[in-house]
């Protein structure tokens, strides 16, 4: 479970976050949504330590994150798994040196059990054919997973992605939700995902914070969302045409 | 303005040197990173070195011999030149100064483009001092094998100097030989070692900073590898300058 306390976060002349409180639990697929430059990102970097928060509390099972030492934030590190917007994979290492590498860092396990994992993981995610490849040879979808398969190689307790559909197509995406949704709920980890992908929303979107401007502006779950008349919300969803005819259909069909 | 701007670079340095310069959280993956900038960094470098030396040392003593040397000089002073101009000065700092930009270039638009493709983020995720992680390894790494490339770099001087006499013919072998045996002074090969040692720090580490440091794109990443290779260059100059008074 993460927790934010009165979140603040501005940089030198513009503040991009304000007062932002909310929890996310665990066995949950958390969604931040909002619009192009409305802080998703800067949030998510805040609670991981990419950026230090202005002020406010980020708290991990009720350990702040923010007023840690060094070593104690290193510590809470490795129980964190993260996805980011470009797959991040390390380009002079192969697809399964990858999603060994946190095994390489922080285990003490012989090299034969350490592949096994990485393995696993790979399996997880359907790419076990790929373990020889560099991730200049595999398409973005692929690189996803294996961002997926190295996030998920160390059994992280909170686990980040931002933007993990962006330039993907809506059936690989589809794939993708479906795969961190279940991580999610066999390991029970503190999902937090970073999207304005409506699909994903309500695909796996159990419990969404919609972002505006940088102020939390709404929070709820996949089945409230589209039926809350908070008109900015409203905006954001129903930008999209699909969107705007699937509700009206329901409207027509509860009449 | 400049003066503080300096300032605040060297301050950035120095805070990221803090943290390059400690204990790696992974032996084993340390060694295997090590073992890889080696090969990368030094290993790579070796053909560059012998090339250019090759032709330097030919040319140095075709110049001495042709254009230099009048009836007064002794026969041996070709040899003698071209191997003291090689051992104090060429195989270190103007072997260094030719390895700052490739090496340079190398490390900085490597790291910049670690960073901009969060490739750095993912690291500290992680929980790695991506600094020490990445850092460390190539300064080390260089800092070993620039040794060995100054001996490389002398020996393919002078075997280009005794190119021009054996298919040149401008110089007889035996003057050549005279010429390199006389007068040797062991120091100066330690002077050209101990120098290039400082040389291949500065190169490491200032164009590690300047690559770590990227922030934006891939024009951002082409900056800091110009930036990497005129500072290193132009550091390598001055400690050249102090470096050589220090130890004659
Ligand atoms: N390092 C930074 N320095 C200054 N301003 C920043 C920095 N990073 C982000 N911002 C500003 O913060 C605001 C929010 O950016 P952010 O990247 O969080 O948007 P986002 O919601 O993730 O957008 P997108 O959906 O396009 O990724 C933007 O206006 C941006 O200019
Ligand atoms: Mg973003």
């Amino acid at each position: 479970m993460i927790e934010l306390k009165r979140l603040y976060k501005s940089f030198e002349d513009k503040d991009v976050l304000q007062d932002i409180n909310t929890m996310f639990e665990n066995g949950k697929t958390n969604l931040i949504i909002g619009q192009s430059g409305s802080g998703k990102t800067v949030l998510m970097k805040c609670i991981v330590g990419l950026f230090d928060p202005t002020s406010g509390k980020v708290l991990y099972d009720g350990r702040d994150f923010v007023r840690m030492t060094k070593r104690e934030r290193t510590q809470l590190r490795r129980e964190m798994g993260m996805i980011f917007q470009g797959a991040a994979l390390f380009d002079s290492m192969s697809v399964l040196e990858n999603v060994m590498f946190p095994l390489d860092m922080f285990s003490d396990q012989s090299y034969k059990e350490r592949r096994r994992r990485a393995e696993y993981c790979l399996d997880r995610v359907n790419l076990l054919d790929a373990v020889d490849k560099f991730p200049g040879e595999i398409s973005g979808g692929m690189q996803k997973r294996v961002a997926i398969a190295r996030a998920i190689s160390l059994n992280p307790r909170y686990l980040f992605c931002d933007e993990p559909n962006s330039g993907l197509d809506p059936k690989t995406s589809l794939v993708i939700d479906e795969l961190i949704h279940s991580i999610t709920q066999e390991f029970q980890t503190t999902t937090i995902i970073n999207t304005h992908d409506m699909n994903s929303v309500m695909g796996i979107g159990e419990h969404i914070l919609y972002i505006y401007k940088g102020h939390a502006e709404w929070e709820g779950t996949k089945d409230e969302v589209v039926n809350s008349d908070n008109k900015r919300l409203n905006d954001f969803i129903f930008a999209s045409d699909l969107f705007r005819k699937v509700k009206e259909v329901e409207i027509a069909e509860l009449h | 303005m400049f003066i503080k701007r300096f300032l605040t670079s060297f301050g950035r340095y120095v805070e990221l040197m803090g943290r390059t310069f400690q204990r790696p959280e992974s032996w084993r993956m340390f060694g295997r990173q090590y073992v890889k900038e080696m090969a990368q960094l030094g290993t790579d470098s070796i053909g560059i070195v012998l090339l250019i030396s090759f032709f330097i040392g030919a040319v140095i003593c075709i110049q001495i011999k042709l254009n230099i040397q009048s009836a007064w000089m002794p026969l041996w002073v070709s040899g003698y030149v071209t191997r003291e101009i090689m051992l104090l000065e060429f195989s270190s700092s103007i072997m260094c100064l030719i390895l700052s930009g490739k090496v340079g270039s190398n490390i900085a638009s490597e790291l910049g483009t670690m960073r901009t493709t969060q490739q750095i983020d993912a690291l500290e995720i992680m929980g790695v001092n991506s600094a020490s992680f990445l850092i460390l390894p190539k300064i080390l790494g260089l800092v070993t094998m620039i040794p060995l490339l100054v001996i490389f770099s002398t020996v393919s001087g002078v075997i280009g100097a005794y190119t021009t006499a054996w298919i040149g013919h401008i110089i007889t072998a035996s003057d050549l030989t005279a010429g390199m045996q006389h007068d040797f002074v062991p120091w100066f090969f330690w002077m050209g070692a101990i120098k290039s040692l400082f040389f291949a720090f500065i190169i490491a580490s200032v164009s590690s900073f300047f690559g770590y440091t990227v922030e934006g794109g891939s024009i951002d990443v082409g900056k800091a590898s110009t930036n990497a290779v005129v500072s290193s260059s132009m550091l390598i100059l001055f400690s050249d300058l102090f470096l050589t008074n220090l130890l004659s």
